[in-house]
Parts: structure tokens; sequence; C-alpha cells
């Protein structure tokens, strides 16, 4: 991930005859961590692929805006995250108002949404808690989570991306583990039942 | 500084996004606050766990086929404005040749003209009436941005 928020995209956009063959470029580029950030946002393969998809199509449409930016990416991350909110807001919405919670296809009809355990890399019990719990943070300390753990992005470039500056970036993410830990101790119920490793010193109740 | 001060400088120590002097006065710090390094290890134990999830990768065939998935999205948008805009402006153009057509054509009764010409302009007043009152409501609902 590290880069990402670096390329400057309008060079490459000049470099090509054809403006279809830039934005291929640059898809092919920012694909993988489109796709990535979207499945953590809105936690389903089908809808992730869908929203990354539909965020590149409107990114062709508005280009123009961009010109002035000179980046890409973060520009680009502003329609991505806009469209997963969005999609997260419908399907609540949908949920809400859905007599039969079973209908959505959730394993538990307690899930804030359908976030799939089946997306998470060689699964085990401790990791599937874990993306349980970021299922039930609110989007916006979801959306720390994902780009500092699983984009493993800078504060900077979280800063860039989120437009913001990065005393907010350290806040959000205090308040996003803060969050996170007690949904964990709550989830546990037992005090200490850590995951299948050794007692922590001083204390630790995740 | 107090604890709350240095619990902001926390989340950047344990990111590894501190320079060198910050992280000496944090760690100044934690030497002397049993409450924060006991914190701090519960953070550390969290971001380590966080750290062991990753997602699936999708199978190569995704990537594969993803700019033409792309592309076919912007195809059929350009073609959807198109035809919006096409079809909006055959469907004016139509409807005021045809009642044109009608109000000249003398083979028509005038009560018939009348009759057609009064249900399309109660047509256009609903629509505008409607369409007035969605805004009004919507620009000033402050519930709009309330999740269910």
């Amino acid at each position: 991930m590290n880069g990402t928020c670096q390329d400057n995209t309008v060079a490459l956009w000049d470099a090509h005859a054809s403006r279809k063959e830039a934005f291929e470029e640059i898809v092919k580029r920012h694909m993988k961590d489109a796709y990535l950030i979207a499945l953590g946002l809105v936690g389903n393969r089908e809808d992730a692929l869908e929203l990354s998809q539909e965020a590149f199509s409107r990114a062709y449409e508005h280009y123009d805006q961009l010109q002035s930016k000179g980046r890409f990416f973060p520009w680009f991350y502003q329609i991505l995250r806009n469209l997963c909110f969005s999609h997260l807001r419908k399907r609540r919405v949908r949920r809400a108002s859905s007599l039969d919670d079973t209908q959505c296809g959730c394993p538990e009809p307690e899930d804030r949404d359908c976030f799939d355990p089946e997306v998470v890399a060689e699964r085990n019990e401790a990791k599937d808690r874990i993306w349980k719990a970021m299922s039930r943070l609110d989007d916006k300390h979801r959306e720390v989570i994902i780009l500092r753990h699983f984009r493993n992005m800078s504060y900077d470039e979280m800063a860039k991306v989120l437009f913001c500056n990065r005393g907010t970036v350290t806040s959000r993410l205090f308040y996003a583990r803060q969050q996170l830990k007690e949904i964990l101790e709550h989830q546990r119920g037992a005090p200490d039942a850590c995951e299948a490793g050794e007692p922590e010193k001083g204390g630790q109740t995740l | 500084m107090t604890c709350q001060d240095h619990r902001d400088l926390m989340m950047a120590y344990l990111d590894n996004e501190l320079n060198e002097e910050q992280r000496r006065a944090f760690e100044e710090h934690l030497a002397g606050c049993p409450d924060c390094t006991r914190e701090l290890a519960q953070f550390r134990k969290l971001k380590q766990m966080t750290d062991s999830v990753a997602f699936v990768e999708p199978e190569d065939r995704v990537w594969d086929q993803y700019w033409g998935n792309v592309y076919n999205r912007i195809e059929r948008c350009t073609g959807w404005i198109l035809f919006s805009v096409a079809a909006i402006a055959l469907l004016i153009y139509g409807g005021f040749a045809a009642i044109e057509n009608i109000i000249a054509d003398p083979t028509i009764g005038m009560l018939m003209k009348v009759g057609l010409l009064a249900l399309l302009g109660g047509l256009a007043i609903l629509f505008v009436s409607v369409l007035r009152e969605r805004v009004f409501f919507w620009s000033r609902d402050r519930y709009r941005d309330v999740r269910r």
C-alpha cells in the first residue's frame, strides 16, 4: 500500500494518447487496494467488487475534477468510501424494515451487517472474533482500522485520503481501538479467556 | 502533560509514528505511570490480534476481468445518458408536435381540444406541485441524515 497516495496520475494520463488506455492503467494499479478497502468497509466479496468497480466508473466520469488536485488515489478514495457508506446505510434501512432477518443470509440475526466471515484468510476463532467485532464498529472507526491494519497506511497517508490532519487520524484510531477493545471484552464475557495465547501480564483482558 | 495528553501519543507510539523526542518523552511518562503502561499493553495486544487478520484475495480470474467490467460500466453509463437525453428531447418535441397537429386539425371538435389541453395543463401543474413539495420538505428535513 505504501506509495499509493504518491501516484502522480496526471503524468500517467498525459503519457497515454487515449484516455481509455490511461484509465485502464490507473484501474490496474489501484484495483486491489480499492477492492480490499471496500471489502473491509462493507464486509462481503460481491458488494466490494461491485462498489469498487462502480467507484472507478464514477471516477472516469468525473476525472476532469481531479486535474487541479494532481493525485488520484485520495480523490478516488472519497468516491469509494462515499459509495460504501451509502451502501451500508441502505443495507441497514433494508434490514430494519425487513421483518425476517434471516433473508439477508447472515449467519446470526443480531449481526449488524452482512459481514461474511469467509473473507478472512486462514480463519480461526480469534480472527473470527476480531472480524465480528470490527463489523460492529462505527463506519468511520472501522475505516481507520482497515486503512491502518489491513492496508498498512502511514498516518500521513491516512490523513491524505481522509482529508484531515494527523491529529484527527490519531484520535480516530484511539477511539476505534478503544471501541474494538470494549466490543471484544463484551463478546468474551469471561474476564480472561485470551485467544489461544499465553496469559498476559499487567491485567490485560482482551 | 496529563495522562490524557499522553494517551493521544499512545496510538502514534504503538504504530511507530512518533519522532525520537516524542518517543523518549512518552517512554519517560510510561516509566512512572502504571495506568498508561497497562493501557498500552492492552492496545499492543489488540494491535497484534488485528494485524493477524488478513483478507482472502480473489482468484486471478477476478483481476483479469476487472478492467473489462469497469469499462462495461463506463460504456453503459455513457449509453444511458445518451439514451435518456435523446428520449426526453424526442418526447418533448413529439408531444408539442402532436398537440400542434391536434389543435390545427379541423376534424377534431373544440370540446376534445379543450379537454386535451386541460388534461395536459393539469398534469403539468400536478408534476410541478409534487416536485416543489418534495424539494421543500427534503431541504427542511432535520432527520434526513439520521440512520435507522
